[in-house]
């Protein structure tokens, strides 16, 4: 395997420790995910103060939260309304707000999806399951710089009273990136 | 005028697959794969734009049949020639011929949640934006790198020559057009711009449909 033998390569060298390979996997694999991200939709949803700030000014608001770094230095946070819904893409390679929402999946980073949802997003958010209504704008953030975007979904019915733990649990991945929806509690 | 890399809008590609149950990383090595791309670049010889160019500048036939991380590997193996990291000829044998200048800087265990958590701004001091938010603006056309032929730019084919709309302006940011080629940061004022679905496309799926795209300065013109 190619990339086996470039790390033993480069470990030689002096300039590769296999332990710090190991730490950065771990924090991709157990620590860094969506779970942060669904934590501050969460709380927009439950606190009209802190998500006035988020929206005002997210890159500050989420790294109180503990979320920063590598991939996320510039966050901006878009809400989704019965008039607009957010999708996020990056159509030059696959730049995405790894503190919230971790490692992008592979339909993220697909040849497909970044062609696609910019020119088609309606069909292409069918194929997710999600039709929006035709009175529905879309709004599709290609991101081009560093600045990293996360969609603030909008609150389901049914979830009055519910705590932010609960309603961390509606918030998928998809729903922040605009692909899906939050989850309607049965 | 662009690479294979800039595919937004092109047709052929089929519907988006998606594996609901996919791991973050599905086979033992791409983890590898992306944590040895982060050590190598804590060495500090390239920066962000250089490492994405380098994965753009892959072959177009190579760049279509690689999966994501072997675009990575590939990127990485050409950076650590092109830097003189290591030799070509280590490359091919697997096997170092001595040790590196570099291995003061390698990144230890220890240190990783820091460098990690610590991340790397592109916002700089610098002019203030002359765009304000509401002005027409349109983009530069053809979508190239007025600095270096052939060169790294983050505009889009399909948004070149488009009018759009400031929506917001944001703090100078490091210019990728000429930080991936050693041509210093020359940070730039950065914009949303916002653009009518129809006008990139000729025709919307639905007339009130956007895009957006976050674009230096240097990439538009006034539109009167």
């Amino acid at each position: 395997m190619r990339v086996k033998a470039l790390e033993t390569l480069l470990t030689e060298k002096g300039l590769v420790d296999p332990a710090a390979l190991d730490a950065i996997i771990d924090i991709y694999q157990n620590q860094v995910g969506p779970q942060n991200g669904a934590l501050v939709v969460a709380k927009a949803w439950a606190d009209p103060v802190f998500k006035a700030r988020l929206l005002a000014d997210a890159t500050e608001v989420v790294a109180e939260l503990g979320f920063y770094g590598r991939q996320g230095e510039h966050i901006t946070v878009v809400e989704n309304t019965l008039e607009r819904h957010n999708v996020i893409v990056c159509t030059l390679c696959s730049c995405y707000p790894w503190p919230l929402l971790g490692i992008p999946p592979g339909w993220y980073k697909s040849d497909a999806y970044r062609a696609r949802v910019v020119r088609e997003p309606r069909a292409v958010l069918a194929e997710f399951g999600v039709v929006l209504p035709e009175g529905q704008a879309v709004r599709v953030w290609d991101s081009t710089a560093e600045m990293r975007y996360l969609v603030l979904p909008m609150r389901p019915e049914g979830t009055e009273g519910m705590s932010v733990e609960e309603l961390a649990a509606l918030v998928t991945r998809d729903a922040m990136v605009g692909t899906g929806l939050a989850t309607v509690p049965q | 005028m662009s690479r294979v890399h800039d595919m937004g809008g092109r047709w052929g590609d089929g519907p988006v697959l998606v594996d609901p149950n996919e791991p973050v990383f599905k086979e033992d090595w791409h983890g590898r794969a992306l944590a040895v791309t982060l050590a190598a670049g804590a060495l500090g010889q390239w920066n962000l734009d250089t490492s994405r160019h380098a994965r753009e500048a892959l072959g177009t036939k190579d760049y279509t049949r690689f999966s994501y991380y072997e675009k990575w590997i590939s990127a990485l193996a050409d950076l650590l020639v092109a830097k003189g990291v290591v030799s070509r000829e280590e490359l091919a044998t697997g096997r170092s011929a001595g040790g590196s200048p570099l291995a003061e800087k390698k990144l230890l265990a220890e240190r990783v949640p820091a460098v990690l958590a610590k991340g790397g701004p592109s916002a700089r001091d610098g002019a203030a934006p002359i765009y304000p938010v509401g002005a027409r603006v349109k983009t530069r056309r053809p979508a190239r790198n007025v600095w270096v032929e052939g060169g790294h730019t983050r505009l889009p084919a399909y948004a070149s020559g488009v009018e759009g709309v400031i929506l917001s302006q944001h703090r100078a940011h490091v210019l990728p057009d000429a930080n991936a080629h050693g041509k210093g940061e020359c940070p730039e004022p950065l914009y949303t711009v916002l653009f009518r679905a129809a006008d990139l496309w000729g025709r919307a799926e639905n007339a009130g449909d956007e895009v957006t795209l976050d674009l230096w300065e240097s990439y538009l013109e006034p539109v009167a």
